[in-house]
């Protein structure tokens, strides 16, 4: 088991013809069961082409229909991807992953409203993707430093969320799926909703959730743990020395108003049961500590 | 993206939003012509730079005469302006904005952001104007009224009406408010604001209600799609190592410490600054060189590091993902090299064809201390910095 995807999911590339999309589609169709798996390409006018043996479609409906991809991962440019998700959502697709970086809020705003009572989930946007080690990788992580195994990662950052998989497999330990939920203000799956997730999940025994500065979904998601979790969630937080005002690369990486600090969201985590450490180099170590 | 009071302004008339006459200047003469065109018997001589509490820094006066307005130019210009947004140093005032002065009644306070928890535009308001409103949130949270916008119908006349209400504003000058709220919503929404906000909102003795300052904020993901916005940018606002990264298109933010920072992911940069806190070290930057960094980003990374005075050390993390730590390892080099690198440099690999990159490192016979993983990265950086 895993959650959101696993060696039977299939999937589309919308934008499959840009170079962004050509390459990671390459590489999600070359690791693991990734040839099954990435079966469509959407690109408007590109329709009846196709691109390493994967048939392009004009629309995502189509796509659907003809191949039965039911999981959509966008790198459309920012200006048009929003409209991608949209598209992806009136077809009623289960999962839609948006890598796209840049977005603009009031797009993000808008395709999240018409995302209201709809069934597919968001991942993203500006965010690494989601993997399930060994099974498929659908985004821009790096495959091969990763493994199967019971923990569980879910992050706002991308290459962080790489360093926290880099330390688990410092101390042996695989990864269930691991999450990149992305670092944009307006967003899809939030750490709570991925938890909730890992919590149902037989093969998942722990997690890792890496956060950041800015806005208060940690907080959420500490007092759903708290309430709910049945397995144990280790903790950091970025940007304990990040000046306030200023946005840290992530639009959504911010501290405004005197909320949203790293100081404050790691006090929530730790009285609502959650281990932290202050010290990024240790989130390995932290994890191997509470697995039972 | 940041712009001024008077542009704001400028930008806000256009959406019905009523604000005091006033006109922008850049000198003491232009001052006092200005101010003779508005006419009147009060005016305000305003500093323009992008920080707030310009006020109680002594960047905003009344003046009763042409001379006094003389008076007030002269020491505003050029002053170096500290409020509790621009750090110590201060920021030099180029511009003035010359206002006719205005009857005030009630001063109030009304903003709006995006809300990540709705995922909606929030309009905030309050009877509280004219003060610090963070302060008003933390003693008296009850004085601050929230309207959550839907994205399809905008703000409602209904709520704006209500909220209006709320905060204190006269029977008959509902309705001026009621345009006032949607004009601002508008101008938020179509310009792509990430922040507005407009403290003090007032009511003058005639009733009427005016914007007596306005601020605004642009999402910078947006700004393709606003050239409009993008011309009244002004680089003297803005830090000079930050204007020349983003040319570059690193992303790079000025701290106080002396250890440099050159890190791939905006996450992993925070985690490395944090890191080198938490060893005693202090970090002088906050630099995301970003997933597909060449040598020449690479290069110029290093070029503005250095040119920070303070500078002790470097340290170099990077996790590599789809960027290949051979090419990194080259790109070190490189500006090592060009830049004849005077401070000691710690570089920390991992990921993607990381033997390959440590042994560039190694054989390119530069004195570059390698780190096995972050937290030995952080205490040889450290070390380094206080050795020197």
């Amino acid at each position: 088991m895993s959650i959101l995807i696993d060696r039977n999911t299939r999937v589309m590339t919308q934008g499959i013809t840009g170079k962004t999309g050509q390459f990671h589609t390459k590489m999600g169709k070359e690791y693991a069961n990734g040839k099954h798996c990435y079966v469509a390409g959407v690109t408007p006018k590109k329709g009846g082409q196709s691109f390493e043996g994967i048939p392009i479609f004009e629309t995502v409906r189509e796509a659907k229909e003809k191949t039965g991809a039911t999981v959509s991962v966008i790198y459309v440019p920012p200006a048009y991807a929003a409209a991608a998700i949209d598209e992806a959502v009136d077809a009623g697709l289960e999962l839609v992953i948006c890598i796209t970086e840049g977005i603009p809020v009031r797009d993000m705003i808008r395709a999240r409203y018409r995302m209201q009572g709809k069934k597919t989930m968001l991942v993203g946007p500006n965010c690494p993707g989601v993997i399930t080690p060994d099974e498929i990788k659908i985004g821009i992580m790096p495959g091969h430093i990763h493994k199967k195994g019971p923990v569980g990662v879910v992050s706002r950052s991308g290459t962080l969320t790489y360093e926290a998989v880099g330390q688990l497999m410092e101390q042996g330990l695989g990864q269930s799926t691991c999450v990149g939920i992305g670092g944009d203000p307006v967003n899809g799956l939030k750490h709570v909703d991925v938890l909730k997730l890992f919590n149902d999940d037989p093969r998942t025994e722990a997690v890792v959730m890496v956060g950041e500065i800015g806005g208060t979904n940690e907080e959420e998601a500490a007092r759903w743990v708290k309430a709910n979790m049945r397995k144990p969630v280790v903790g950091f937080i970025a940007g304990v020395t990040a000046p306030p005002g200023k946005r840290m690369g992530h639009a959504g990486a911010i501290i405004s108003g005197g909320t949203g600090t790293a100081a404050e969201k790691l006090e929530v985590m730790e009285a609502c049961g959650i281990k932290v450490t202050r010290n990024p180099a240790e989130m390995g170590k932290l994890l191997k500590s509470v697995l039972r | 993206m940041k712009i001024h009071e008077y542009q704001g302004k400028e930008i806000l008339r256009k959406y019905g939003v009523a604000t005091p006459r006033g006109i922008p200047c850049f000198s003491v003469d232009e001052a006092v012509e200005v101010a003779r065109k508005l006419g009147g018997r009060t005016w305000v001589v305003k500093a323009q730079i992008h920080a707030g509490g310009r006020g109680k820094g002594g960047g905003v006066k009344l003046a009763k005469s042409i001379d006094e307005v003389k008076s007030h130019a002269g020491a505003i210009l050029g002053m170096q302006l500290k409020t509790h947004q621009t750090g110590p140093g201060g920021q030099k005032v180029r511009r003035l904005l010359i206002e006719e002065g205005a009857d005030i009644r009630k001063e109030l306070y009304v903003g709006m952001v995006v809300d990540r928890g709705s995922q909606r535009v929030v309009l905030m308001a309050s009877s509280e104007g004219g003060v610090d409103i963070e302060a008003v949130a933390a003693t008296s949270p009850e004085r601050i009224h929230r309207v959550t916008i839907d994205p399809v119908t905008g703000l409602t006349d209904a709520d704006a009406g209500d909220v209006a209400r709320r905060i204190g504003i006269p029977q008959r000058a509902l309705p001026l408010a009621r345009d006032l709220l949607k004009g601002l919503y508008r101008a938020f929404d179509e310009t792509d604001a990430s922040l507005a906000e407009v403290n003090p909102l007032i009511v003058t003795g005639d009733e009427r209600v005016i914007a007596l300052d306005a601020k605004l904020n642009f999402d910078d993901n947006a700004l393709f799609r606003h050239p409009e916005i993008v011309a009244l940018r002004d680089l003297d606002e803005e830090d000079p190592a930050e204007i020349e990264a983003s040319r570059f298109d690193l992303s790079y933010i000025s701290l106080d410490g002396d250890i440099g920072c050159l890190v791939n992911g905006a996450g992993l940069a925070m985690a490395t600054m944090d890191i080198i806190k938490l060893y005693g070290g202090s970090p002088a930057n906050f630099l995301d060189v970003g997933g597909g960094a060449s040598t020449e980003k690479v290069t110029e990374a290093f070029k503005i590091m250095l040119r920070n005075p303070h500078l002790k050390a470097i340290l170099v993390n990077i996790f590599g993902g789809i960027m290949k730590c051979d090419v990194i390892a080259e790109g070190v080099v490189t500006a090592a090299r060009q830049v004849s690198l005077k401070v000691p440099l710690v570089v920390r690999l991992e990921g993607t064809n990381v033997d390959l990159g440590k042994k560039i490192l190694a054989e390119s016979g530069l004195p570059i201390i390698s780190a096995s993983n972050m937290a030995d990265a952080a205490q040889k950086v450290v070390a380094a910095a206080n050795a020197r």
